[in-house]
């Protein structure tokens, strides 16, 4: 099996899509010749030309509207959004448009568009090339929301969602783009939108996660477990939205410690909703109140980043808050 | 019963279709005058000194960037007579909204290097506090920091320029933005406030034919970008952005006549982006380096001195003087910033309401908390 990157395994999985399925088609700012800014697009465009592959104006509302308009009429639109944090220009097409249109025609049209692009902190960034805005797509009814954290997950989660019927917010984490490289199969295969992964087991404290906070998960548990021998189960969510409730309530079952980690800010978000649902339907396996590791309620700061974001040692605080009460 | 124009009518619109698809300059690329300059020695040494100064800083701004000192730069290089010249058009009390690349803005405003390198370099008197990279904007010159995603401070310009008018003060607004940003929505609804409100504003597009990897023709199929204006029934106005004289004369106008109460302007500056889009472009996967090797041959400050040299406003000598006597005084400058300390972790949760709310001082204290475990972990804090 051939090692690769994240994007390497997204442009592969955009490039065995188009092959399979003359339908798929991507669009978006500077992804032809330029290949994307990250080169997730890198080449697509000599194989498929400028038809499949089109560099459109700087316009994200353009570039939703466009490939909803092009999903109603049959296609299958890859759409990328240079960084996600340019996406709300496209906001009005996301909330009244994409998430809404099959409910709005009685369910006979839909526009099963893929909305990729490069989300979340780490690359010292500053406030528009560093968000989590995830919240807000989880809160749309009518969108599937995902987050890749390793190329494996990102190859097959990114065809399953070409291959989906509904619309997908698709979110890749900048910093692990190169950071983190594994064997990926080349034949063709998905991973199913719907399902967490757990990435380590543990008896002691359930750590739920998504993105890069996944590595920074497993090396807080590291420290926990040499320092007073915790044992963490860490669980990749992958898919934000629908969530994988059922993995999460099966680590509690074991654990009865929750902790949730999340770069977004803590005030609505995703964390807020899993706590919820453990609330209401598993307080009883809770044995500590949930805890919460998130980015500050803030916009997202180019000095200082690290402290702004979840770092080791907020995540530890957070498990010797939940491990001692 | 739907109105027919009249010859009248339609004729009573051509100056301005002719205005939107010409192009005015007052010197070629070789500095000869191709029309009468209607401007004395001063405005022309302190567009000079302006343009100079932007390119010295910019070349620092590489440098800095490049040791890790600066997050991110997106240069000026051969834009800086669109940059100063339409921002050199405003009063003191006039507002600029600009993008994230005018340099030669800034300077023109009145900010000074230190006050750049301080905020590029994110240090304990950054007066943007740390919030983001690649923009300017400071209270005291009446700049609004430009937002990174492009264009979105359009309608911000029309809306400032509505409240100047609506509490009968004599300030006009300038936006300026490229080419890539007449694509976004915010672009065409400002456009049409303007037109509407006849507000007090002067839109200026740098059009520097490139939008990251996006040649202009992407962004528009319309002959030109001063043509967008006349839809929306602002003048649009087309000129040889490498002509800093034809930016300030025409900026000024526009300037003027909305000062006047006659409304917006559109002024597209044709220049060229000899630099990537930042510094974290290659352009060499899209652009021939031909091109802008080609294009070298516009840069507007040699231009404009070999005007200046012509028309015996300065020797050869008194040239060669400004860039280095500039030269030395901004590496001064350099090197007090480069010293000064970085800003407190408690930026991070600064500025985000008037007063802070119960959550940012909970996380206050998990981020103060935070700081003594980093320190029990052996985890720094850059």
């Amino acid at each position: 099996m051939p090692v690769t990157n994240m994007v390497q395994a997204l442009n592969s999985a955009l490039r065995e899509e188009m092959r399979r399925d003359k339908r798929v088609v991507v669009l978006g700012e500077d992804v032809g010749k330029r290949g994307g800014v990250f080169l997730v697009t890198e080449g697509l465009i000599d194989e498929f030309g400028p038809e499949r592959v089109i560099d459109t104006p700087l316009t994200e509302a353009g570039i939703v509207g466009v490939a909803i308009g092009m999903a109603l009429y049959g296609l299958k639109p890859v759409a990328e959004i240079q960084f996600i944090d340019f996406i709300y220009e496209a906001f009005d097409q996301i909330a009244t448009n994409l998430s809404k249109i099959r409910r709005r025609s009685g369910g006979m049209f839909s526009a099963p568009v893929v909305i990729r692009g490069p989300c979340c902190g780490g690359v010292k960034g500053g406030m528009f090339h560093s968000q989590s805005n995830e919240a807000y797509f989880v809160h749309t009814a009518g969108l599937k929301v995902v987050m890749p954290s390793r190329p494996y997950d990102a190859k097959g989660l990114l065809k399953a969602s070409i291959r989906g019927e509904d619309p997908v917010i698709f979110l890749e984490p900048k910093v692990l783009y190169r950071a983190i490289k594994e064997e990926v199969p080349e034949e063709d295969y998905v991973v199913p939108i719907g399902e967490a992964r757990v990435v380590q087991e543990g008896s002691d404290v359930t750590i739920v996660t998504w993105g890069a906070m996944v590595y920074k998960a497993l090396e807080v548990s590291k420290i926990a477990r040499s320092r007073h021998g915790w044992e963490a189960e860490v669980i990749d969510l992958r898919t934000l939205f629908p969530f994988d409730k059922d993995a999460i309530i099966r680590s509690l079952e074991k654990t009865g410690r929750l902790v949730i980690v999340h770069e977004a800010p803590k005030t609505l978000g995703l964390g807020a909703e899993i706590a919820a649902y453990v609330a209401e339907n598993a307080i009883e396996l809770l044995k500590a109140p949930v805890a919460r590791v998130t980015g500050f309620d803030a916009p997202f700061p180019l000095a200082h980043e690290k402290l702004y974001m979840p770092n080791e040692a907020r995540i530890y605080m957070a498990l010797s808050r939940v491990m001692s009460y | 019963m739907a109105h027919h124009f009249t010859a009248y009518e339609v004729e009573e619109l051509l100056p301005e279709l002719k205005a939107s698809l010409g192009l005015r300059r007052f010197i070629d690329e070789e500095g000869n005058e191709v029309q009468k300059v209607p401007l004395g020695p001063e405005p022309l040494m302190r567009m000079y000194i302006t343009m100079v100064r932007a390119r010295i800083l910019d070349e620092w701004l590489l440098r800095l960037q490049r040791v890790g000192k600066v997050a991110l730069h997106a240069p000026n290089v051969g834009q800086e007579a669109a940059a100063a010249g339409s921002a050199m058009a405003l009063r003191e009390e006039d507002w600029l909204f600009p993008s994230y690349r005018e340099l030669a803005a800034y300077i023109a405003r009145g900010m000074n290097e230190e006050e750049i390198l301080d905020r590029a370099m994110a240090n304990i008197d950054d007066p943007l506090r740390g919030s983001e990279f690649v923009v300017y904007g400071h209270r005291k010159y009446n700049i609004v920091p430009a937002p990174v995603p492009v264009g979105s401070q359009v309608p911000l310009a029309v809306g400032a320029a509505m409240a100047a008018k609506i509490l009968g003060h004599s300030v006009v607004t300038m936006a300026i933005f490229g080419d890539g940003a007449t694509s976004r929505a915010d672009f065409h609804a400002g456009l049409n406030f303007a037109g509407v409100f006849r507000a007090p504003v002067v839109f200026v597009i740098q059009n520097n034919a490139w939008a990251i990897s996006m040649p202009s023709r992407r962004q528009t199929a319309a002959k030109t970008f001063a043509l967008k204006g006349v839809a929306y029934g602002v003048p649009g106005v087309r000129v040889d952005g490498n002509d800093v004289i034809a930016v300030y004369t025409t900026a000024s106008e526009a300037v003027e006549r909305a000062r006047a109460g006659e409304g917006p302007t559109l002024l597209e500056a044709v220049t060229y982006r000899l630099g990537p889009h930042t510094t974290a472009d290659d352009p060499d996967r899209y652009r021939p380096r031909e091109e802008a090797k080609a294009m070298e041959k516009f840069d507007p400050i040699r231009r404009l001195g070999k005007y200046l040299k012509a028309r015996g406003i300065i020797s050869e000598k008194e040239e060669r003087e400004i860039w280095s006597e500039w030269g030395e005084r901004i590496e001064r400058i350099v090197k007090r910033c480069y010293e000064k300390p970085p800003l407190p972790p408690s930026v991070v949760l600064e500025n985000v309401y008037s007063e802070p709310t119960w959550n940012l001082e909970e996380q206050m204290r998990e981020l103060e908390e935070s700081l003594e475990v980093m320190k029990e972990l052996g985890i720094g804090v850059e």
